[in-house]
C-alpha cells in the first residue's frame, strides 16, 4: 500500500466519521445529563430531511443547516417532554423517536416532491462547499464540538451541574438548581448536535436526501459513546476508529490477506457492534455509564 | 403529584390505552391532513382494504399472525422486567434456522419436517436472544444496548450468508433455493378447501393457530404457572426475588430464550407460510412493532391479540390505501406505530393521571 492509498482511507474516513462523531457528542451530552437517547437515529434522520428541504426551499446550505437544527431539537423536545416532564420510560420514548422519523421523513417527502421520499438534488450554494483541504465548513464545526464539548462538560460551573445531574440529580436539586432545566439544556444540545450530524448527511456529503439515508449510523454512534465511556476526546478515537472501519471496508472489498484469505465486507461492517457487545461484556475494561442515566428524577422521594 | 393513582382495573387495563390509541390516530390524522389529503376517506379505503373484503380479511389476520409472536416476545420479556427490542434479530437469525434445517432435510415427509422446522426457528432465535440474556444476567450488559447490536449483527450476518454462503448458484438474488415443497405450512384457503368450503385467496395459513396456541401458553406460563410468578418477582422487584429464593440470572436467561423462540414466529409465518425460501430483509421492521403491540396491549396476551388485530388492519389497509391515495404510502404505518409507541408507552404517566384526575372529580361531585 503507498501513500497515496493511506492518505485517500484517511480522508474518507474522516469524512465517514463526521457524522458519528457529531451524533455521538449528541449522546454523550444526553446521557451525561441522566437522558437516555437511544433516539439519536431518529434525530438525524429528521435533520436530514429538514436540512435538504431547508436547504432547497431557501437556496442556503447554512439556512438548510438551521431548518435540520431546529427539527431535530423539536424532536428532542418531544423525548425531553416524555422522559423529563412525564418520567416516561426514555428508551420506549426512543424507540418511538426512530420509527416516528422513518415513517415522517418518507411520507412527508413523498408528498411535497413525489419523488419516492427523495429530495430533489441540491446544487451550488444549496450545498455546503469545501473550504479548507476538500472538507466543508462543517467538518470543522463538528471537530471544534470535542474540545467544546472537553472544556465545557469538565472545566466550567455549567458542565459540573449537567454530569452531576446525571450522577446524583437529587444532590443537585438539594443545592436549589433545576434539574428539569439542566436535563432540558442538555437535550437541546444534543438535538442541535443530531442537526449537525443530519445535515452534514444530506447538505454536505450527499447532495439531497434519500429515505432512511442515516442507515443505522445513530446505533453505531451510540455504540462509539459506549466504546468512549461517555468521554469527549476518546469519542473522537471511538469516532475516527468506526469511520476507519467502514472507509477501509470500502477499499478492502475483493483484497485478499496474507494467512487470512479474502476478508468478508460485513465481517468490517459487523466490528463496531461486536466491539460494543465484548466491551459491554467486560472482556476488555469495563464501561460504566453515568448512573442516573435511564432513571427519571422524582423530587419527593 | 405522585400520589398513588387509584384507577379502577377496567380504567387501567382498558380505558387508559384506549385513550392512548384514540389520541395516536388523532395525531395521525393531522398528518394526513398536513400533506393535504382527507383522513376521513382515508380512514374508510383503510377500513374497507382491511376489513371490507375477504381476501382483505385474510391479508389483515396474516399480518396479524406476525404481529402476535413479536409482541408476545417482547411482553415476554417485559414481564421479567428486561427490554427486548431484538425481535428483529431474533427473527432474522430464526429465518436462518428454517432455511438450514428445511433446506438439509429435503428427504423427511412433511409432517416431521414442519415441525423441525419451526424448532428450528424457535432454537436459533433462542439463541440469539439468550446471548443478550446472558450477558444482562452474568456480566451486567444493558440488554438494550445489546440487542440493538444484535438486531444489526444479525443482518449483517445474513447478508454475508445469503451473498456468500447460502445462495443459490444461479441466481442471482441473494435467497436461498426454495424450501421443499412438502413443508409449506398449508394456506388456509386450502385447508378450508379441502373440508369443502371456498374461501378467497390470500397469504393467511395455518400458522396463525400457532400463534392463538403460542399466545395461550404464555397466558399459561405468565399468571398459572410457577415460572411465570417467578419472572413477574423477577420484573418487579429483582431484590425481593432474590430473598424468595428465585434466582434473577437464572430468570433472565429463562425470559429472554422464551422472548428470542417467540420472535421466531415471526419467520415461521412469513417463511414457512409464505415466501417459501429464506432472503433478505423478510422481517421488514416488524420487530419493532412487536414493541408497540405489547406496549398496547398492557403486555397481556389478550391485549396483544387486540392489539394484533388492529395493526394487521393497519398494515393490510394502509397497503390499500397506498394504492387508492398514492400520497399517503404504507410509511404512515410506521408513523401510526411510532406514536402508538409514544403515547401507549412513554407517555402513558400522561393519559393515566388525566384519567385519574377525571375519576377523583367525578367522586368529588358525587359527595
Amino acid at each position: 500500500m503507498d501513500l497515496g492509498i493511506l492518505v485517500t482511507i484517511f480522508d474518507s474516513a474522516l469524512r465517514l466519521s463526521i457524522p458519528l462523531l457529531a451524533a455521538c457528542l449528541a449522546g454523550l451530552w444526553s446521557e451525561r445529563s441522566g437522558v437516555v437517547d437511544i433516539g439519536l437515529e431518529g434525530k438525524m434522520l429528521v435533520a436530514a430531511f429538514a436540512g435538504a428541504a431547508g436547504a432547497y426551499a431557501l437556496g442556503s446550505a447554512w439556512a438548510g443547516l438551521l431548518v435540520g437544527i431546529a427539527a431535530s431539537v423539536t424532536i428532542g423536545l418531544v423525548h425531553g417532554f416524555a422522559s423529563i416532564s412525564q418520567r416516561g420510560n426514555q428508551i420506549v420514548s426512543g424507540v418511538a423517536i426512530n420509527m416516528l422519523a422513518a415513517g415522517l421523513t418518507a411520507i412527508v417527502g413523498n408528498a411535497w416532491y413525489g419523488q419516492g421520499g427523495r429530495t430533489p438534488p441540491l446544487e451550488g450554494d444549496q450545498r455546503f462547499g469545501s473550504v479548507l483541504f476538500g472538507h466543508s465548513a462543517l467538518v470543522y464545526v463538528v471537530l471544534l464540538a470535542v474540545p467544546v464539548t472537553w472544556f465545557v462538560l469538565g472545566r466550567t460551573r455549567f458542565g459540573l451541574r449537567l454530569r452531576a445531574v446525571g450522577e446524583n440529580p437529587a444532590a443537585v436539586d438539594t443545592a436549589g438548581i433545576s434539574v428539569t432545566g439542566l436535563r432540558y439544556t442538555a437535550v437541546i444540545i444534543a438535538g442541535v448536535l443530531c442537526g449537525l450530524a443530519g445535515a452534514y448527511l444530506s447538505v454536505g456529503q450527499a447532495a439531497g436526501f434519500l429515505p432512511n439515508m442515516t442507515a443505522g449510523r445513530g446505533f453505531i454512534a451510540l455504540a462509539a459513546l459506549i466504546f468512549a465511556k461517555w468521554r469527549a476526546w476518546p469519542a473522537l478515537g471511538a469516532c475516527f476508529l468506526f469511520g476507519l472501519l467502514d472507509a477501509s471496508a470500502n477499499q478492502l472489498q475483493g483484497l485478499s490477506l496474507p494467512g487470512i484469505g479474502e476478508v468478508p465486507v460485513q465481517a468490517i461492517q459487523a466490528m463496531p457492534y461486536l466491539m460494543t457487545v465484548i466491551l459491554l461484556a467486560g472482556v476488555i475494561g469495563k464501561a460504566i455509564p453515568p448512573r442516573a442515566s435511564g432513571v427519571p428524577y422524582v423530587k419527593e422521594r | 403529584m405522585s400520589a398513588p393513582l387509584d384507577l379502577p382495573r377496567w380504567a387501567d387495563t382498558v380505558l387508559v390505552p384506549a385513550i392512548s390509541v384514540v389520541a395516536a390516530f388523532l395525531v395521525a390524522g393531522l398528518v394526513v391532513l398536513a400533506i393535504g389529503e382527507n383522513p376521513l376517506t382515508a380512514t374508510r379505503w383503510l377500513l374497507q382494504g382491511s376489513l371490507g373484503t375477504g381476501e382483505g380479511l385474510g391479508f389483515t389476520l396474516f399480518y396479524m399472525t406476525d404481529f402476535i409472536f413479536v409482541g408476545l416476545a417482547v411482553a415476554v420479556a417485559y414481564h421479567a422486567g428486561l427490554f427486548n427490542i431484538g425481535g428483529e434479530g431474533q427473527a432474522t437469525l430464526a429465518g436462518l434456522g428454517i432455511a438450514l434445517v428445511l433446506n438439509n432435510l429435503t428427504f423427511l415427509p412433511g409432517f416431521l419436517l414442519i415441525p423441525l422446522g419451526i424448532l428450528g426457528a424457535a432454537a436459533f432465535g433462542a439463541l440469539w436472544a439468550a446471548i443478550p440474556g446472558y450477558l444482562q444476567a452474568k456480566r451486567g450488559s444493558h440488554i438494550v444496548i445489546t440487542t440493538i447490536m444484535f438486531n444489526w449483527l444479525a443482518s449483517v450476518l445474513l447478508v454475508y450468508l445469503l451473498v456468500n454462503v447460502l445462495r443459490e448458484p444461479q441466481s442471482m438474488n441473494p435467497e436461498t433455493r426454495a424450501f421443499p415443497e412438502q413443508s409449506y405450512i398449508p394456506f388456509m384457503h386450502d385447508v378450508f378447501a379441502a373440508f369443502g368450503v371456498e374461501i378467497p385467496t390470500s397469504q393467511l395459513n395455518l400458522t396463525l393457530v400457532l400463534a392463538l396456541a403460542s399466545a395461550y401458553f404464555v397466558w399459561l406460563l405468565i399468571y398459572r404457572s410457577r415460572l411465570g410468578y417467578a419472572i413477574r418477582v423477577v420484573g418487579s422487584n429483582p431484590s425481593a426475588a432474590v430473598y424468595a429464593g428465585i434466582s434473577p440470572a437464572r430468570i433472565i436467561i429463562i425470559a429472554m430464550v422464551l422472548s428470542g423462540a417467540l420472535a421466531g414466529g415471526l419467520a415461521v409465518n412469513e417463511l414457512m407460510g409464505y415466501q417459501h425460501r429464506l432472503l433478505l430483509e423478510f422481517t421488514s421492521g416488524y420487530g419493532f412493532v412487536g414493541i408497540a403491540v405489547a406496549l398496547m396491549g398492557r403486555a397481556h396476551p389478550v391485549g396483544i391479540i387486540l392489539a394484533s388485530l388492529l395493526f394487521g388492519i393497519l398494515y393490510q389497509g394502509g397497503a390499500e390505501l397506498a394504492f387508492e391515495q398514492p400520497a399517503i404510502t404504507r410509511d404512515m404505518v410506521v408513523v401510526i406505530g411510532g406514536i402508538i409507541i409514544l403515547f401507549a408507552g412513554a407517555l402513558d404517566g400522561l393519559f393515566r393521571r388525566l384519567v385519574a384526575h377525571l375519576f377523583a372529580r367525578q367522586k368529588l361531585a358525587r359527595a
